[in-house]
């Protein structure tokens, strides 16, 4: 298949992939060091659906997502130092370090924001998609959750509700098999999501959600039509997550994939591979590449660590909006 | 200038002033706007006015969206029960956004609900909520007692930056009253001094004003005159005048109509015994309903609920006057 990407979109994808690999990678170890001290959700592994999404995305898009959305945040344009800094507590943090890995948002770039109960802002993206449509604007929410959100009411309430006044929203599952530490098949007899859905009269498909191109290509089509008024929409991405529910999880619950099969199933090895193959990847960009986001990843460390605490003044002066 | 109305429509003209004032405020809920004829579609058509499913957690989570993307709907939902259905849009979200952003965000949203229908609805109908909420940082929560406060808190409610859960008592819902015409605002966390007097206090919200005014009439024959005060909003609350009342009278009887452990009585009873203590020369009495689910049967029900004559016993009990009840 050709890429539906060009040269400088795959440079891009590879790139911002790189710098969500390696952040999350960064953010483990400053886990372990206690310099991030919260709990924490990465998202090794499942790289490909957030940057092949996000980056086709405006800034006045908004974009929600669940507590495993570092991956999501960056690729929506949040600087990384600033993801950090919120990561360890610090006022430089997006949300001067008052929400945490589980609750960032950066309004500036349409991250509206993420939220720690599964599924628990589906309903406020439809918000947002049906303010989209008041404003007559082409602007299009998109909510990213996994697949143990949709055996929740609100997720049911949302597609109800979106496909009945057929807003633009598109709902991008990740569904890396896993809902927190069991197993899809202890959850419900339906095995995709998309056949959930199916009675609702929405449009969805089901891709491979470590081919980047892939994920590239299904939510692009759809983004479109948003474009112009159509949806809702929903893509599920079937993908794997490499660690475990959060840092520090055992993982007793499932195997490990041998190291071989994770080589061939990892979104970005997968893709510099194709992009080699297909020529649209020069054969050196992919050293490059990696090299540049492990420098914007150190200085992330360097700006979240130089920054202070938040004061505690803070803390009332965040309850109420004045005025 | 004035005119009288129903409570109701005292809220109905709010909303609908706020809605002719500023294009941003949505109205959503169930049963509404399904007919042509609905006045609200009329004056502002289907897209500000919405019906929506029996669906509670995505009409509160659509409204927490829209709020985050400049709108300010209110959502209408009947009952205050039916809140508790969609309790993480309400407790988790709505009034979690703002903090958790750093100050990115304001989520001005009313959350537009009746209470306390204690005329046999039985144990999900007839509850007083309100106080669960006050306890959420966020949220604010507004409880009027007259026609006039019932319009006046709600345009204040539709025109703040924040999460708003309006709590309307059911039992006043027919109760006319003098309404200010036009536009008219009621400052939140501002109580209402409703009968000025010097032995005792007396603190009541929503329907129970009324019962406080009718025992201030009764303890009046007697000779005590009872200072009641009605704090319109449980959260931001107004403590401040509670205190220099009891400076006055040293004596404070708490109305309300919740279930105690769950009572703005609780609290107001705490912030007094801290910060008020010294001016108290008795013990402070709650008089509240029973912790316990309200029941059907008509006199059971009578049985938990404030009333008059348990706000006369009150008082006399503070004043000594009566013997400390059992």
């Amino acid at each position: 298949m050709a890429p539906p990407l060009d040269r400088d979109q795959a440079l891009r994808l590879l790139a911002t992939m790189w710098r969500i690999r390696l952040f999350e990678e960064r953010a483990g170890q400053l886990k372990r060091a206690d310099e991030v001290v919260g709990l924490v959700h990465l998202s090794v592994g499942q790289e490909a659906v957030a940057a092949a999404v996000c980056l086709q995305l405006r800034d006045d898009d908004a974009v929600y997502s669940g507590h495993r959305a570092h991956g999501h945040a960056i690729a929506k344009g949040a600087p990384l130092g600033r993801v950090l800094a919120e990561l360890m507590g610090r006022d430089g943090g997006l949300c001067r370090g008052l929400g945490g890995s589980m609750h960032l948002v950066d309004v500036e770039h349409g991250f509206m924001g993420a939220t720690g109960v599964v599924g628990g802002n589906i309903p406020v993206a439809l918000g947002s998609a049906l303010a989209a449509r008041l404003r007559g604007d082409d602007s299009v929410t998109v909510v990213f959750f996994g697949d143990g959100a949709v055996q929740a009411g609100h997720f049911n309430e949302t597609v109800n509700l979106a496909t009945l006044w057929r807003l633009p929203l598109i709902l991008v599952c990740e569904n890396n098999g896993f809902a927190e530490f069991t197993p899809r098949s202890a959850h419900t007899n339906v095995e995709r999501v998309s056949d959930v859905v199916a009675p609702y009269d929405i449009e969805c498909i089901t891709v491979d959600g470590n081919d980047a191109p892939a994920v590239w290509d299904a939510f692009g089509g759809y983004l479109a039509a948003a474009r112009t008024g159509e949806g809702p929409f929903l893509v599920e991405c079937l993908t794997h997550r490499l660690r475990g529910h959060y840092e520090g999880d055992p993982g007793q619950y499932r195997e490990a994939l041998a190291a071989a099969e994770w080589q061939e199933r990892d979104p970005i090895l997968r893709f510099q591979r194709q992009g080699i193959a297909e020529g649209w990847l020069a054969d050196d960009a992919p050293p490059a590449v990696e090299a540049e986001a492990a420098d914007a990843v150190e200085e992330a460390v360097r700006f979240a660590q130089a920054s202070p605490f938040p004061p505690v003044e803070l803390i009332e002066a965040m309850v109420y909006a004045h005025a | 200038m004035a005119h009288e109305l129903p409570f109701i429509a005292a809220i109905d003209e709010a909303i609908r002033l706020e809605m002719e004032r500023d294009d941003s405020v949505l109205y959503f809920g169930q049963n509404m706007a399904t007919t042509e004829n609905e006045p609200y579609v009329d004056a502002f058509g289907k897209d500000r006015v919405r019906v929506t499913p029996i669906s509670e957690t995505a009409e509160i989570g659509m409204a927490i969206g829209a709020a985050l993307a400049g709108f300010r709907p209110v959502v209408e939902l009947y009952m205050a029960e039916f809140m508790l259905v969609a309790m993480d849009q309400v407790v988790n979200e709505a009034p979690r956004f703002r903090a958790m952003s750093g100050g990115q965000v304001k989520v001005p949203l009313v959350l537009k609900a009746g209470f306390g229908f204690t005329a046999g609805w039985a144990g999900q109908h007839t509850g007083t909520i309100g106080a669960l909420f006050m306890g959420v940082p966020g949220l604010k929560v507004v409880m009027p007692s007259t026609a006039a406060d019932a319009k006046g808190l709600m345009a204040t409610a539709i025109r703040d930056d924040n999460p708003v859960v309006y709590l309307h008592h059911y039992l006043l819902t027919l109760e006319h009253g003098e309404v200010p015409d036009g536009e008219y605002l009621v400052p939140f966390g501002e109580a209402a001094v409703r009968r000025e007097g010097g032995d005792v206090t007396i603190v009541a919200t929503g329907w129970t004003v009324d019962r406080a005014l009718g025992a201030a009439e009764q303890l009046a024959a007697e000779g005590i005159q009872a200072e009641v005060i009605d704090p319109r909003t449980l959260a931001p609350l107004d403590t401040q005048t509670i205190l220099e009342s009891v400076d006055k009278t040293g004596r404070l009887v708490l109305v309300d109509q919740a279930t105690r452990h769950a009572s703005v009585s609780t609290v107001i009873a705490g912030e007094v015994a801290e910060h008020g203590f010294s001016s108290l020369k008795a013990p402070i009495v709650q008089v509240t309903a029973l912790d316990a689910t309200i029941p059907y049967s008509e006199p059971l029900e009578a049985w938990v609920m404030p009333n008059e004559d348990k706000i006369v016993t009150a008082v006399q009990q503070v004043l000594g006057s009566s013997p400390v009840a059992a």
